[in-house]
């Protein structure tokens, strides 16, 4: 029976049938103005999920902005951003929804534009299946195969290869089949499992939902039959049980129940399960929900769940199955791909979330990055907005993870900037790396208290910090004499001098500048742990670097100093002639001039060198060091 | 939804899943969360999976109502009922400088109206208890505009949403990281369609405002649009006379700018049948929405929800 007539004739029966009808999500994807669009309003046309009102207004807005003349622009039903109907391209992606006899679709229309990879990704991380468009004229071009790169790297294991505008080749099935070769070449080198191509006219609506009377030499579905009958069943329910804690639901003395969304595998009360990272095992006492208490939850569903034994378990811990726990670990081999306009800066600390859990990370330089062309794995410093590359990433604590491969929701996670707050890389755990495990820390007699007693002194950093010229040496200078005349025992990393030494091999990129404020906070780390108080000058433009020397240290050992001397200052001092070298433009990356300065939000200690003299100045700071306590008066 | 789980999800299950994980991630990292009720279906919905995903807790955050004064006065006592019933905390808003100048849909005009009393009226309610994360029950399929937004959607200080500078989301990994005074406004039915809500509420038996379900009430035609006259307030046109005739509505608002339609279905059943079968889509009774092309992007840039 037709779908329509059983909703009148018997609504029940329908609604029992719709409800048990399979989910497939979907993209499509491709080049920018490959028809992606153009498609998915076809999809939704024709399989009647536009209302009257929604077709009088499209039929207006095609004539008003579309690129069909008096026809209907069928691209305009998804791209509903004012700025993508005015520049008749994508932008962002559409989130679309419909439903046949036998399926229910949800569709993400992502945008081919090469500026917005990161929106297509969006779509893709959640997809079953991807539609990958080509233009028939063009052909495979690079955005093609960054697509399909993509879509595979993320796990998506079903590719539709749909050739469209067919119209305009004179649906030539010599022209799809030497795109179709031409792709495989290309996909062979990628883990694409299921791959079936299609030509299409999204326009005219050939293969889209019904056959083509154009080209009766191809022979399998048209593309909504395709994917009303692709078998994309994960077994997830296969997978061994994890389940990330979100949230301790503890609503009085009596109840402790950890509430999270399964991701993978099944559970059932009477289950051993092993809480990670700690390790501590337990069983499953009840499965609780709303409804009533649950025999046995599979993979996909929120719960709620109680343990036989009170163990202390916080969100983001793992509860798995203990018999295949995940693994532990602090070091990860990652593929990442960057999201930000900013470039990643290699021992940068970013904010790490994974499917619950928020923690610091620092990305080591790629160890290679991927050309989406060749596929070939090129030598790289740092990772530009929408590259590829292969990684090893540091986090601030063990965690429990699986690889991607195994498991998308486990093995998956996001960076976050601490300044901007944004997104600006996505990853994939490929395998941990043992390093950490295998370096113990080695505990020594004389530790950093017996140093500072012998020394009769607190030790600290003395954190100097502004532009070039400000006068940062100079005064630190000053302060060590002072302190050298008052017996204390102390020391000044100065940036050229280390420079010269240790970090000769930096220049003065972000990605260079943040390893070299790296490298002097962990010597500072090392000179205090010998007890002498540390008198650190360098420009160290970015916030998170000093940030991040800041949580290496005992609270309150950090001192940070903001020489804050305006930049005209420091330009017309100009001890070294470098500002007139930047502005020659004979200097590149200059603070202050062509590379940014931020300055400290909450410094301990703040100096305007511009009405106060370099002996005033020490002064200041020698009293600061006094009120914390870290000299005596 | 049901005692024993089948090994495969069903669509709605996956939803009602989708929507709790949501829920459970904004209320762990966000500092002072809040669900927008409107006493809508769709909030119904929202509100039901927010005693789920908490259960056996009471949802920690409350309920807030953007109260235009001229909402269906069922809605309104639909609204009190059932927050008492449920044991939660309930705010209510309206704007106190728009209720002094008297604002209304009759005497301002429907643009007017509902951007002080209901768009000023949320950004005033939002600033005020300083919320930074707010649920509301939008869905993508309802409007184009919101076929492109993200289930996290972040808001300047300002309340203003950047369609073209949407920070990707991920998996379901949710990024709610943000700098003070800047919020997130979640939607945890962004990927329910109207049939979904419709079926959700049927298998769970929500309760929901009888305004849905067909009845004799009084009501004028404007504009080939049928308005019920909820109250004294509305100026009757000179020889109209409010009849009795037997209609629903399929999107509850302010009763001046919300469309009946007519209609003799008075069980759930009924009333997805007739949804299936019609040929026009939900927001065509909502006369806001007939303002101006592309006006849901712009009212949604200025801070509507
Ligand atoms: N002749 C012909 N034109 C087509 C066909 N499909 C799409 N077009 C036209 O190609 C242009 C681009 O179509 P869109 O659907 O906007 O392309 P898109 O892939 O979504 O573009 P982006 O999202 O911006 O990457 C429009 O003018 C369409 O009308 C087709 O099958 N045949
Ligand atoms: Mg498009």
């Amino acid at each position: 029976m037709h779908q329509s007539d059983l909703i009148s004739s018997d609504i029940d029966a329908y609604l029992k049938a719709h409800e048990n009808k399979s989910l497939l999500r979907f993209i499509t994807c491709g080049s920018v103005d490959d028809g992606k669009s153009t498609l998915i309003g076809r999809l939704l046309y024709e399989s009647k999920m536009i209302f009257e009102d929604q077709l009088t207004a499209l039929e207006q807005d095609s004539k008003k902005v579309g690129t069909q003349g008096e026809n209907i622009d069928f691209a305009l039903l998804v791209d509903g951003l004012a700025a993508e109907r005015e520049q008749g391209i994508t932008i962002d992606v559409a989130y679309r929804f419909f439903a046949t006899e036998h399926r229910k679709f949800i569709v993400a229309d992502t945008p081919g534009h090469e500026q917005y990879t990161r929106n297509m990704a969006t779509g893709a991380s959640t997809a079953d299946l991807a539609v990958l468009l080509i233009d028939a004229r063009q052909g495979v071009l690079t955005q093609t195969k960054r697509h399909a790169f993509i879509a595979s790297q993320l796990g998506v294991r079903h590719i539709v290869l749909a050739v469209n505008k067919m119209d305009l080749v004179d649906y030539s099935e010599k022209v799809f089949n030497e795109i179709v070769d031409d792709f495989k070449t290309f996909a062979d080198q990628l883990d694409i499992p299921n791959l079936h191509a299609i030509p299409v006219s999204a326009l005219a609506g050939d293969n889209v939902v019904d056959g083509s009377r154009y080209m009766p030499w191809y022979e399998g579905p048209s593309l909504l039959g395709y994917l009303e009958a692709v078998d994309v069943e994960t077994e997830e329910t296969s997978l061994p049980f994890r389940m990330p804690v979100q949230w301790v639901n503890r609503p009085d003395l009596d109840f402790r129940g950890y509430a999270g969304r399964i991701a993978g595998g099944i559970v059932r009360p009477g289950d051993d399960v092993r809480v990670l990272p700690s390790g501590k095992q337990s069983k499953i006492a009840r499965i609780v929900t709303m409804d009533s208490d649950l025999d046995e939850a599979v993979s996909g569903q929120s719960v709620t769940l109680t343990l036989t034994d009170e163990i202390d378990i916080s969100r983001g811990d793992v509860i798995a199955t203990s018999e295949t726990p995940p693994e532990i670990s602090d070091q990860f081999d990652t593929t990442i791909i960057w999201l930000s306009e900013e470039p990643m800066l290699p021992g940068r600390s970013y904010r790490m979330k994974t499917s619950s859990r928020l923690v610091s990370a620092t990305v080591n330089a790629p160890k290679h990055k991927t050309d989406v062309n060749t596929l070939q794995k090129l030598p790289a410093k740092t990772l530009q907005l929408n590259e590829i590359g292969n990684c090893t990433l540091a986090v601030d604590r063990p965690i429990a993870f699986d690889s991607y491969n195994e498991n998308r929701q486990t093995g998956s996670f996001i960076l976050i900037d601490r300044m901007s707050n944004n997104t600006v890389g996505m990853g994939m755990i490929n395998f941990p790396l043992r390093r950490a495990a295998n370096i113990h820390w080695q505990n020594l007699d004389i530790n950093k208290a017996a140093n500072a007693e012998q020394k009769g002194q607190s030790p600290a950093v003395l954190w100097f910090t502004g532009l070039s010229g400000s006068g940062k040496s100079t005064i630190a200078n000053e302060v060590q004499r002072r302190l050298f005349a008052s017996g204390r025992h102390s020391f000044i990393l100065d940036g050229d001098n280390v420079r010269h030494g240790l970090n000769r091999d930096l220049g003065f990129t972000d990605a260079d500048r943040v390893e070299n404020i790296r490298r002097v906070a962990e010597v500072s780390k090392l000179m205090v742990d010998a007890g002498l108080i540390t008198l650190v000058s360098f420009i160290s433009p970015f916030r998170a670097e000093r940030d991040l020397a800041r949580n290496l240290m005992e609270e309150g050992e950090f001192i940070e100093i903001f020489v804050n001397t305006p930049l005209s200052v420091a330009e017309t001092r100009d001890p070294k002639g470098l500002y007139k070298k930047a502005r020659a433009g004979n200097l590149k990356n200059f603070t202050g001039i062509d590379s940014p300065y931020e300055a400290p939000e909450n410094p301990e200690i703040e100096i305007n060198t511009d009405d106060m003299s370099v002996e005033d100045a020490a002064e200041r700071v020698i009293n600061g060091l006094i009120e914390r306590g870290i000299i005596e008066a | 939804m049901s005692a024993t789980a089948q090994i495969h999800l069903t669509h709605l299950q996956r939803l009602e899943a989708e929507a709790i994980h949501i829920m459970r991630e904004v209320v762990s990292e966000a500092q002072n969360p809040v669900m927008l009720y409107s006493v809508g279906k769709d909030s119904a919905v929202m509100l039901h999976l927010a005693m789920k995903a908490f259960y056996p807790s009471k949802p920690p955050f409350p309920l807030l109502h953007v109260d235009t004064g001229w909402k269906f006065k069922e809605m309104i006592s639909f609204r009190d009922d059932l927050v008492a019933k449920l044991g939660l905390e309930l705010l209510t808003h309206t704007n106190p400088e728009g209720l002094a100048d008297g604002v209304g849909p009759f005497t301002h005009g429907s643009a007017v109206h509902t951007d002080i009393m209901k768009t000023q009226a949320l950004k005033q309610a939002l600033d005020k208890y300083e919320f930074d994360a707010a649920f509301g029950g939008a869905r993508r399929d309802e409007e184009k505009s919101r076929a492109k937004e993200r289930i996290f959607s972040f808001r300047s200080a300002q309340h203003q949403w950047d369609p073209k500078n949407q920070r990707p989301e991920l998996w379901s990994i949710y990024n709610v990281q943000k700098h003070e005074g800047e919020s997130i406004r979640v939607f945890p039915l962004s990927n329910w369609t109207e049939l979904d809500i419709w079926q959700y509420i049927h298998l769970e038996q929500i309760p929901i405002v009888p305004l849905y379900f067909a009845a004799e009430r009084p009501v004028v035609e404007r504009d080939g649009t049928l308005i019920m006259v909820d109250d004294d307030r509305m100026p009757l046109k000179d020889g109209e006379q409010p009849m009795l005739k037997n209609v629903r509505f399929r999107t509850l608002g302010c009763y001046p700018l919300t469309g009946a339609v007519e209609s003799t279905a008075n069980t759930l059943q009924d009333i997805i049948q007739e949804m299936l079968l019609t040929r026009t889509s939900e927001r065509q009774g909502r006369v806001i929405d007939h303002d101006q092309s592309a006006s849901m992007e712009k009212k949604k840039q200025e801070g509507y929800f």
